[in-house]
């Protein structure tokens, strides 16, 4: 465990991974990125919240042609995580129309990336399937 | 005398490929043709704005400047995603409305034939192999297509499911079924880039790009320029009858940004913005949505269409999906939108497309539309989105003279 490192900084590892977002003290926006100020309230005091790991899908795509380097099919989606809305893919599921559906129960999951010349392994997340 | 603000000029280049001009040609060609549309030249000109997007820091108004005429006058060189053209004609409208100047010259041009996929992209690898946080996110690598989908016909695709998520009613066919309207409108349009009507079979067995987003669904990359002369009332009214019986009155100028909204950065919101704009428009021009003759909107992705047509309150609120299939948005509907094909035929070289869906609005209120007119039209709308995000709305009548 001690050689892995998250793919991006708002994915906790351990034994039970999750998001987690920085939230306006003032307002209670929620943001996953670095802030410099709040974008509804613009106040500048924020404290980090536990995302839930289960969702529902509310906006999806299927990407079968993208940049050089990613590799397609993926299912790229928005997940309503009670009430905070996600990005991420919907993994450990057939990438096509069939099989994914508009307001489908899932529930985030972490795979294995890869692991560079340190011997360290990144890990990245996703939606599985309920 | 008033404070109205008009279109005495316009034009746009065919849409297509020039392998044989640069932007600065095509931008020259179209700023000119422009003028004399309007019959005036640059010397009467107060103020420049232009816009190429894929160059925005090369400074493309003194480059036309050079070539058409460098008379000192103040240039904004603006870049606002895909409102960009939107954005500099905004521009050429305030500086005119403030008093400053009585006509000013807005130009939008870009070279995109063959330009791929747009939004795209993982950062290069660096040489050594090891995962280091960076930007933002905190990321150790590219987060596209780990973390969702930064490309744009995926990012559109998601908001076309996300209105049918909460709306119901969506599907892949009934999105390419708005795709075939366009197609099919686009052969009656010389300057668009694709005029070939194509079935709702070819398009739905086209390549899929990010579903249900298949090839002909989305926008379609191309070289192309846009311009339009802007005169104040009391200018237009010095000039000749002809003049002022051409000129088109900009009855509603907006520019909005996206307000901030749950989960807007997650998955930019093209709605909430959209709709602010158009309800100043609705109120500065002072007509509503049934007063519209036809409508020119930013259908970047055939997914992108429907939810327009709920944003531009063309329908009732989540009724986008009834509303186009009554047949309301073709040609021969009540609310014919994009007759010259839209972005996923006529094409979408960025900073043209927000002059280019104002001259085709103004061709049709001047009764200069030819084989594609709609008969009689004497208000229109024009609507562009430039993620990130911008909206310009324009609501545009003919002079009743």
């Amino acid at each position: 465990m001690a050689n892995q490192i998250p793919l991006v900084d708002y994915l906790v590892l351990g034994d039970a991974p999750h998001l987690t977002a920085n939230e306006c003290t003032a307002c209670g926006a929620r943001f996953f990125d670095r802030r410099n100020a709040c974008a509804s309230c613009s106040g500048t005091e924020f404290h980090t919240v536990d995302i839930e790991t289960g969702g529902e899908v509310k906006a999806f795509t299927i990407v079968t042609f993208a940049a050089p380097g990613v590799p397609v099919p993926f299912v790229s989606a928005i997940v309503d995580c009670g009430g905070t809305s996600v990005r991420g893919n919907v993994i450990d599921i057939d990438p096509t129309p069939e099989h994914v559906a508009l307001g489908m129960k899932v529930h985030l999951a972490t795979y294995t990336i890869g692991t560079d010349d340190n011997g360290t392994e990144a890990i990245g997340f996703g939606f599985a399937p309920n | 005398m008033s404070d109205d603000i008009w279109i005495l000029g316009i034009h746009m280049t065919k849409f297509g490929k020039y392998p044989d001009k640069d932007t600065v040609d095509l931008a020259s060609q179209a700023a000119l043709a422009a003028l004399a549309d309007g019959g005036v030249t640059m010397k009467d000109m107060g103020v420049l704005a232009a816009g190429c997007l894929m160059a925005s820091n090369a400074g493309i108004g003194q480059q036309l400047q050079k070539q058409i005429g460098q008379t000192g006058i103040p240039v904004y060189n603006v870049a606002n995603a895909c409102a960009t053209g939107a954005t500099a004609l905004r521009t050429t409208i305030m500086a005119v409305k403030s008093g400053e100047v009585d006509m000013g010259l807005a130009v939008g041009v870009e070279k995109l034939a063959g330009a791929g996929l747009l939004g795209a992209g993982g950062r290069p690898k660096s040489d050594k192999n090891e995962w280091n946080p960076s930007g933002r996110y905190g990321a150790v690598t590219s987060t596209d297509g780990r973390v969702g989908t930064d490309s744009m016909p995926g990012v559109f695709a998601q908001v076309g499911m996300e209105y049918g998520h909460k709306y119901g009613g969506t599907s892949f066919e009934l999105f390419a079924k708005i795709s075939e309207k366009n197609h099919a409108h686009s052969t009656l349009n010389p300057l668009a880039a694709y005029t070939k009507r194509m079935t709702l079979d070819e398009i739905m067995n086209d390549i899929m790009i990010a579903y249900p987003n298949t090839r002909p669904m989305c926008s379609a990359n191309c070289d192309g320029a846009a311009a339009a002369v802007v005169v104040s009332d009391a200018k237009l009214k010095t000039l000749s009858l002809e003049q002022q019986r051409r000129a088109i009155k900009v009855s509603a100028s907006v520019l909005t940004s996206d307000p901030y909204e749950e989960g807007c950065q997650v998955l930019p919101n093209v709605n909430t913005l959209t709709r602010n704009a158009v309800k100043i428009a609705y109120e500065q021009a002072g007509v509503s949505p049934g007063d519209l003759d036809l409508v020119e909107l930013h259908d970047c992705f055939a997914t992108a269409e429907l939810v327009h047509y709920d944003n531009l309150m063309l329908c009732e609120e989540g009724g986008a999906v009834d509303f186009f299939e009554s047949g309301a948005t073709w040609r021969t509907g009540s609310t014919p939108v994009n007759v010259s094909g839209g972005l996923e035929s006529k094409g979408h070289p960025i900073a043209a497309t927000g002059i280019a869906n104002i001259w085709e609005v103004c061709h049709h209120l001047r009764g200069e539309a030819g084989d594609r007119q709609i008969q009689g039209a004497k208000v229109g709308l024009a609507h562009v989105i430039g993620l990130g995000s911008a909206c310009g709305v324009h609501i545009l009548e003919r002079s009743g003279l």
